[in-house]
């Protein structure tokens, strides 16, 4: 191995917040002490037994933990190549990786008494899992929104609703996941003394990157249980699709110290790398946003540019400040996804598993469709399959028709 | 290091009254319209000049300051230009300090050193970058006390008396006291309660203390600049400015007197200040 690279993959972040030069707490003032005292409301909770005991009952009985690691048989065979497993997240309540987080978060917030909850969602997966537990806690649920993304995921919007939550239609800016981070990020700064923002991904000001992963990284701790008792041994890649990147991180943290492992993100590469894109890494450079260093889609005055995917999910110009280091040092390959490859990823896992997936994971599927053809037989692949599609049906139903017409 | 702003609080010590400063965004609503009121600032009443960095993502300004940085980016305006805009005003003016105020990403990719001579030789003499607190003063509020800017921090009601001495450490030309919880353009604070801040933060600094966010009116600035070294006016002139706009928002033969008229109103408060208590 190259001597330069560090001992472990895991360590991350410094005490500072820090992953390499991204990362950091790049916030006004007036919430820097709320972010102080998060840190230390979530290291308690971290060193301290019950809370995690009493998170592991939720995740059994109220989440439905654990996922199963799934062999992917007719996917696997019509591909023709490595063994292909999906780690089924898709199962969990409320049908996205997005509860494990939240369900964190959310017992952290009560531990530090907040009663009022905020949050963004791009999907709307996040907002859905927010309100629930939410709801299922007794709190108040305030659920910021791109108008753009209202328009597209309205079936989530319905059940934010049902659930008892405000969505709020974000009209500012480009009216998708960025401005509806901006737009918490403001009722943050004024209702600083009663809210908890609840923060969907592994990105923000420290430490909501790191807390965001270790919430996540059942993920990953489980699937390496569950391959060794499915085939005795570490699976040989792992692939899951990143917006802002959390069920990716959750996957692959638990496997960043082992070196036969390897490990590919999909970013949004929307109608094209040369076009409008989510794709950060590929077509981003360090830059300074929403509380973290990280890849961003920019200009060359450094003014955030628009993204653009199919998948409102993935529709955001960052990544998590985890991400960037891990491609900085290597240990991670991010490649991208169009909205076409992804469109037929949606389809083709329907039809050949009868999973209909989420818009985001089809990114990932759409890779495994190239990786795995180049895999020998006894290659074992994971894909997360960080999400259901039931959400996308209208879209996609759209989508299709008009390309027959 | 003596600044423009050292010298003008000092000025203002001498004739016993508080400060006048005012916010506009840097090209709103056009770059040479933006210059013309900016040259028109300091005979209405303005003792500083705040210009904003247009960004796009500002997370702590209300709406009328978003849309201001929105006019100014789509009328063409970058931080070069900013720059420029800096260096335009004081062919005609050596003494008004020009504080600049916005985003960090803008300078980041700039480039921190260069942005800093570039700042320096334009005559920017301050500035305030919201989203770097204390935590981060490696990033760009040390190499600014090198390179001979003041870094001018902001202070919350949030920032208790534990936190305070951090954030006065390296804060430099005066202190902005936020006097709520909140974006800009939101309610005003009570009275009472900016003066009790102001005078907590004057137990920790010499430096002269301002207050800002929710100061809309001649009266409102008075009773600020009673109880604090000076009030700072933003929404309040930028809300004038796009009153005085056309359908398209472009700006209008009133728009340059439109803010200047409301600048000398709210310095006419300023002025009518009994001094602040030492």
């Amino acid at each position: 191995m190259n001597p330069s690279l560090p001992n472990s993959f895991r360590s991350g972040p410094d005490e500072t917040g820090h992953f390499g030069i991204f990362g950091g707490r790049f916030v006004a003032e007036t919430l820097m002490p709320l972010i102080l005292d998060l840190e230390k409301a979530y290291a308690l909770a971290k060193a301290d037994p019950a809370f995690q005991a009493e998170m592991n009952g939720y995740l059994r009985d109220y989440v439905g933990r654990p996922s199963p690691l799934y062999l992917a048989e007719r996917l696997t065979e019509h591909l023709g190549g490595a063994k292909i497993y999906l780690k089924r997240e898709e199962l969990n309540h409320t049908g996205s990786h997005k509860v494990n987080n939240v369900l964190g978060q959310i017992m952290v917030a009560r531990r530090m008494g907040k009663k009022r909850i905020i949050a963004e969602t791009g999907a709307g997966q996040h907002g859905v899992a927010t309100a629930t537990l939410c709801a299922r806690f007794g709190l108040e649920c305030l659920v910021y929104m791109g108008a753009v993304d209202v328009a597209r995921q309205a079936p989530n919007v319905f059940r934010m609703e049902m659930l008892g939550a405000k969505v709020i239609p974000v009209q500012s800016g480009t009216r998708t996941l960025k401005d509806a981070m901006n737009e918490a990020l403001r009722d943050w700064v004024t209702n600083v003394h009663n809210t908890y923002y609840c923060i969907g991904t592994v990105a923000g000001p420290h430490p909501y990157p790191a807390m965001v992963r270790d919430f996540q990284s059942v993920i990953g701790v489980e699937t390496r249980a569950q391959m060794q008792e499915a085939e005795g041994r570490l699976p040989d890649s792992l692939i899951a699709c990143i917006g802002g990147g959390s069920n990716a991180m959750g996957l692959f943290h638990p496997f960043l110290d082992d070196p036969g492992v390897e490990i590919f993100g999909v970013e949004a590469a929307g109608h094209g790398l040369t076009q409008l894109h989510a794709a950060s890494i590929a077509g981003g450079r360090p830059g300074v946003l929403h509380g973290n260093r990280t890849y961003l889609l920019m200009d060359d005055d450094g003014q955030i540019q628009d993204a653009h995917s199919i998948s409102a999910g993935l529709d955001y110009p960052g990544i998590g400040p985890e991400h960037s280091w891990l491609y900085e040092q290597g240990r991670v390959t991010y490649l991208s996804a169009t909205d076409d490859e992804a469109l037929a990823a949606f389809q083709l896992l329907s039809r050949l598993e009868g999973i209909i997936p989420a818009l985001e994971s089809a990114h990932a599927i759409a890779k495994v469709t190239e990786l795995a053809p180049k895999r020998p037989k006894d290659h074992l692949m994971v894909v997360n399959l960080s999400g259901r599609g039931d959400k996308d049906i209208p879209q996609v139903a759209d989508i299709l028709r008009g390309k027959k017409s | 290091m003596t600044t423009r702003i050292d010298v003008r609080f000092a000025e203002l010590k001498k004739q016993g009254r508080s400060a006048f400063i005012t916010f506009l965004m840097a090209g709103d609503p056009d770059i040479d319209t933006s210059l013309a009121i900016i040259k028109a600032l300091p005979k209405a009443g303005a003792d500083i000049i705040e210009i904003g960095m247009p960004f796009t993502d500002p997370m702590a300004d209300g709406p009328a300051i978003q849309a201001s940085g929105l006019r100014a980016l789509k009328a063409g305006m970058t931080l070069k230009k900013t720059l420029a805009m800096v260096r335009a005003f004081r062919e005609a003016d050596a003494a008004t300090p020009i504080v600049l105020m916005g985003y960090y990403n803008p300078i980041y990719i700039y480039g921190v050193d260069r942005f800093l001579a570039d700042a320096k030789s334009a005559g920017v003499d301050g500035l305030i970058v919201v989203d770097l607190p204390p935590e981060e003063d490696s990033e760009l509020c040390l190499p600014a006390m090198k390179a001979g800017l003041n870094f001018i921090r902001l202070a919350t009601p949030t920032t208790d008396d534990k936190r305070l001495p951090a954030v006065l450490a390296n804060t430099s030309g005066f202190v902005y006291y936020v006097s709520i919880t909140g974006i800009t353009g939101s309610a005003s604070a009570e009275t009472g309660a900016v003066s009790e801040a102001v005078a907590r933060i004057k137990r920790h600094t010499r430096l002269p203390v301002c207050v800002g966010f929710g100061i809309r009116t001649p009266e409102a600035a008075r009773a600020v600049a009673e109880t604090s070294d000076g009030a700072v006016v933003g929404t309040a002139l930028v809300d004038a400015l796009r009153g005085s706009l056309d359908a398209e928002g472009r700006a209008t033969a009133k728009t340059v007197g439109a803010v200047a008229d409301l600048v000398a109103s709210l310095a006419q408060g300023v002025r009518g200040a009994k001094q602040a208590a030492e």
